[in-house]
């Protein structure tokens, strides 16, 4: 007798899963890129239209990973909100530590509002990435 | 290099050998000195204090780019030639204390690099380290994104499948071939890392 492949769960390291990670990671990449070309300008003010336009696409990339992972069915969301809950404590006191040095070097305005939406974007990043790494490999419950 | 990323699916589980060490992914021990760490580095920035900036600086970035490269380049090959069971046992130990020690270094080097840079006046378009630091910049921010969007997410996602019953060796294996598809990149970047700061420090 054949059993129905339906039937048979398939192994967490089996299954195929749209590109969160992938996503996000491109996400950090760019608010990285931005980050270097603000900080390449201080003590200057730097100018706001590249930083400004890589910061809108890393955000539309993480909110397009946010979306594709709140499609996902069958999923170890336990898993996934432990990491990431310990991940968001660790890098927004990461984001905060880059934001008081900015605030302290008397970043103001614009630039500064620029720099905080990246940091924000960096704090959602790293988590998303590592909450879906380890949720992944986990077993959904029944 | 190591061949930690041949493990096969379920060795883990049949591997017999000392029992496995319980894992805690993240040391919590090792928080309250996480925290006197970085009260020291935004205390530093805080006062712009020349000798903690430097301090921070040196030897948060000394032991980052030293770690990585033993790692790397020491520890990384003797572990994959391991037997199985010792692999799995180092690694219970060794990557919680990673998890900790090394975002703990990177923030304190950079934080503190960044306000020293400042401080000193090596940001200036004038200054003739002013070129060198933005070239260091594109490097750790290369650098932070293998980390923090490659490495430390597989790091941790191990160190959770190694705390299930019976841990998934190709799930293991999986995770930590991207270990080694990074460990060369990393290594010429930390390379050229201790060329830029010696440089910077020396004109």
């Amino acid at each position: 007798m054949i059993a129905d492949p339906a039937a048979v769960p398939v192994r967490p390291i089996d299954r195929r899963f749209p590109p969160v990670a992938e996503l996000a990671t491109v996400s950090l990449a760019l608010v990285v890129v931005g980050g270097v070309l603000m900080a390449s300008y201080v003590p200057r003010r730097p100018p706001l239209g590249v930083p400004g336009a890589i910061a809108a696409v890393s955000a539309a990339l993480v909110l397009t990973s946010v979306f594709l992972l709140s499609r996902l069915h069958r999923f170890a969301w336990d898993r996934f909100f432990l990491a990431f809950r310990w991940g968001l404590l660790a890098y927004v006191i990461s984001a905060g530590m880059i934001a008081f040095a900015f605030i302290r070097d008397h970043t103001r305005g614009a630039p500064l509002a620029l720099v905080l939406g990246m940091l924000v974007i960096f704090a959602l990043d790293v988590p998303l990435i590592i909450a879906f790494t380890v949720a992944r490999y986990a077993t959904p419950p029944d | 290099m190591t061949d930690v990323g041949r493990l096969p699916a379920g060795t883990l589980d049949a591997a017999t050998g000392p029992p496995r060490p319980q894992i805690q992914v993240v040391p919590l021990r090792g928080l309250p000195i996480v925290a006197a760490v970085v009260a020291f580095v935004i205390a530093s920035i805080a006062g712009n204090w020349l000798w903690a900036l430097t301090f921070c600086h040196v030897v948060g970035g000394a032991l980052w780019t030293a770690i990585d490269l033993f790692v790397g380049l020491i520890v990384g090959p003797i572990l994959g030639r391991l037997s199985i069971p010792a692999r799995a046992e180092f690694s219970a130990r060794f990557m919680p204390k990673m998890v900790l020690l090394m975002p703990t270094l990177v923030l304190m080097t950079l934080a503190a690099g960044f306000q020293l840079a400042l401080k000193e006046g090596n940001l200036a378009p004038t200054s003739p380290n002013h070129a060198w630091l933005i070239v260091s910049y594109c490097i750790v921010g290369v650098m932070a994104v293998i980390a923090l969007g490659v490495l430390e997410p597989a790091n941790i996602a191990v160190l959770v499948e190694m705390r299930k019953p019976a841990p998934d060796g190709e799930v293991i294996a999986r995770l930590m071939r991207r270990f080694l598809v990074t460990a060369g990149i990393t290594g010429v970047m930390q390379v050229a890392t201790l060329i830029i700061m010696t440089r910077v420090a020396t004109q």
